[in-house]
């Protein structure tokens, strides 16, 4: 760690100091020069491939690492998402993995010496039918089974801590219980990209914002130029300049399917996009987060007072992130059956995101046939829970050149194998 | 939402269609290898680009027929025609 630097120590006396003097705050990180070659290329500037080169840094001493993003940090799904964590899945595989996340960003503040507004205010799973229902109680006892907190609660229950929720019976959709997981909340998801680009920064990572890769080199490949498997990396082309290095990393969500084909790697992922909207700020009335599966919804309340709602992603595949009026319609319709109160509340924005859903709702992560080339895709709509778990174990694939026990059941060759891990704990997935 | 040009029924909402994705060759089960299988059914080229793509008209004509698209910008080119499954352009 030759390179490191301490960056400036934020603090409410720092705040006060700078404020009464008008000093102005340092660059928060560098903007360097794109050198020839790194020890590490990471391809995408996003939560996933930001905390992959702090790991990389501050766990591995791994320092020669650089970033690449063809736009600016957390532009896409980093930016994008709506900043809910949780850890109550359904596969024992994805309950370990998403509770190291959780532990994460638990400690995330002190750690990055950033506030990322950590509210664990709790998260709440509706059940509108007896499926639901049973799907829920499984859920519970697996999570038991595993030390997460995380129970099924009544309508009375949930009435006491959502007040502002319809738990009648005379609904089209009527609330039959909830799993409850008091852990689970939300973040400010800038405050974890900065967080990370900061600290990696810091330590000698090199961060270059619009850099776009437009091709990765590779030798001794059975495909054209070299690429496909049975090759290894020997660099990546940007619109800057070649760089070379012996390891890449595809931290991409949206372009996964993209930078791996420039590889020669085909990977089981289609992109559709999943619409996103928030409403006018109001006094706060909702202290949990709201998760419907069936009716394909969920809504928090920020900081701030606005309600941010999500759904399920668009049926069809597309890289094309329009919005529609169907979503918003659907939207509200369904929003309406759970809270009535909210029919005078206006929509203030939608946007949406890239999610590149493979067929188990599980990711793919690590190596692939090419040598060198590693992948950290995959990650339809839990994408941002997951990042600093992702960041943590990907640094360890690369720093000892094995896959860790954590990533282990989501490698590339499941496919091939036939070992899928069926995630049916995902926000995508109805019930 | 993007408005599909069905060769039979004209231009209707996505939402009334059911979207088939993109069109891979399925291999002789009696012949294939697991692999093979499995390549089928799980890798995709998603392709950000043009592409030809699978649609069913499920509530209207219930007819099977292929769109080209722009996956990037949602362009379409090419609108098929009745009776042509496999595009206008052919």
């Amino acid at each position: 760690m030759g390179k490191h630097r301490t960056p400036a120590r934020y603090s409410a006396a720092g705040l006060a100091w700078r404020g009464l003097r008008r000093k102005n705050w340092p660059r928060v990180w560098r903007e360097p020069e794109l050198k020839s070659a790194y020890d590490v290329v990471i391809i995408g500037g996003g939560i996933h491939g930001l905390a992959t080169a702090y790991y990389l840094a501050a766990n591995h001493g791994i320092t020669n690492v650089a970033v690449v993003d063809k736009a600016y940090l957390g532009s896409g799904g980093s930016g994008r998402n709506t900043a809910i964590v949780r850890s109550n899945y359904l596969t024992p595989e994805g309950v370990a993995f998403y509770d190291r996340s959780l532990d994460l960003y638990n400690t995330m503040s002190t750690d990055l010496n950033i506030n990322v507004m950590f509210s664990a205010r709790g998260h709440m799973t509706l059940a509108h039918t007896d499926s639901a229902l049973r799907t829920m109680n499984w859920r519970a006892e697996v999570n038991k089974l595993q030390s997460i907190d995380s129970s099924v609660i009544g309508p009375d229950e949930i009435k006491k801590l959502s007040p502002s929720l319809d738990t009648s019976p005379n609904t089209r959709y009527p609330i039959l219980g909830a799993l409850y997981h008091p852990p689970g909340g939300t973040i400010r998801h800038d405050a974890v990209v900065w967080g990370y680009a900061r600290a990696a920064d810091a330590h000698g990572v090199d961060l270059h914002q619009k850099t776009e890769v437009l091709d990765i080199l590779c030798e001794g490949g059975d495909g054209p130029d070299g690429k496909g498997p049975g090759g290894k990396v020997t660099g990546v082309r940007t619109s800057r300049g070649d760089i070379h290095a012996p390891v890449v990393v595809n931290c991409t969500a949206g372009w996964a399917s993209t930078i791996a084909a420039m590889a020669g790697v085909r990977l089981p992922i289609t992109t559709h996009p999943l619409q996103a909207a928030v409403t006018e700020p109001v006094k706060t009335f909702l202290p949990t987060v709201i998760v419907s599966g069936s009716l394909h919804v969920y809504v928090s309340q920020t900081d701030r007072g606005e309600l941010v709602f999500g759904a399920s992603v668009d049926p069809v595949a597309t890289y094309d992130m329009k919005g529609t009026l169907e979503f918003t319609e659907e939207l509200a319709g369904h929003v309406l059956e759970l809270m009535p109160g909210l029919s005078k509340m206006r929509l203030m924005r939608q946007w949406a995101g890239l999610c590149d859903m493979t067929p188990d709702y599980s990711p793919v992560m690590g190596p692939t046939p090419v040598d060198g080339f590693l992948v950290d895709v995959g990650w339809g709509t839990y994408g941002f829970k997951a990042g600093p778990v992702s960041g943590e174990q990907m640094a360890a694939c690369v720093a000892h050149n094995a896959t860790p026990e954590l990533i282990a059941p989501f490698v590339l060759s499941r496919f091939t194998d036939g070992t899928l891990v069926g995630e049916k704990g995902a926000a995508a997935v109805g019930h | 939402m993007l408005l599909v040009p069905c060769p039979h029924c004209g231009p209707r909402n996505a939402s009334d269609m059911s979207y088939g994705g993109e069109p891979h060759s399925r291999p002789d089960p009696n012949t294939t290898s697991p692999e093979e299988w499995r390549t089928y059914l799980y890798l995709r080229d998603n392709k950000s680009g043009w592409i030809t793509e699978n649609w069913y008209c499920s509530s209207g004509c219930r007819k099977h027929f292929k769109l080209e698209r722009h996956t990037l910008t949602g362009e379409l080119r090419n609108p098929p025609l009745p009776g042509n499954k496999t595009g206008g352009h052919k």
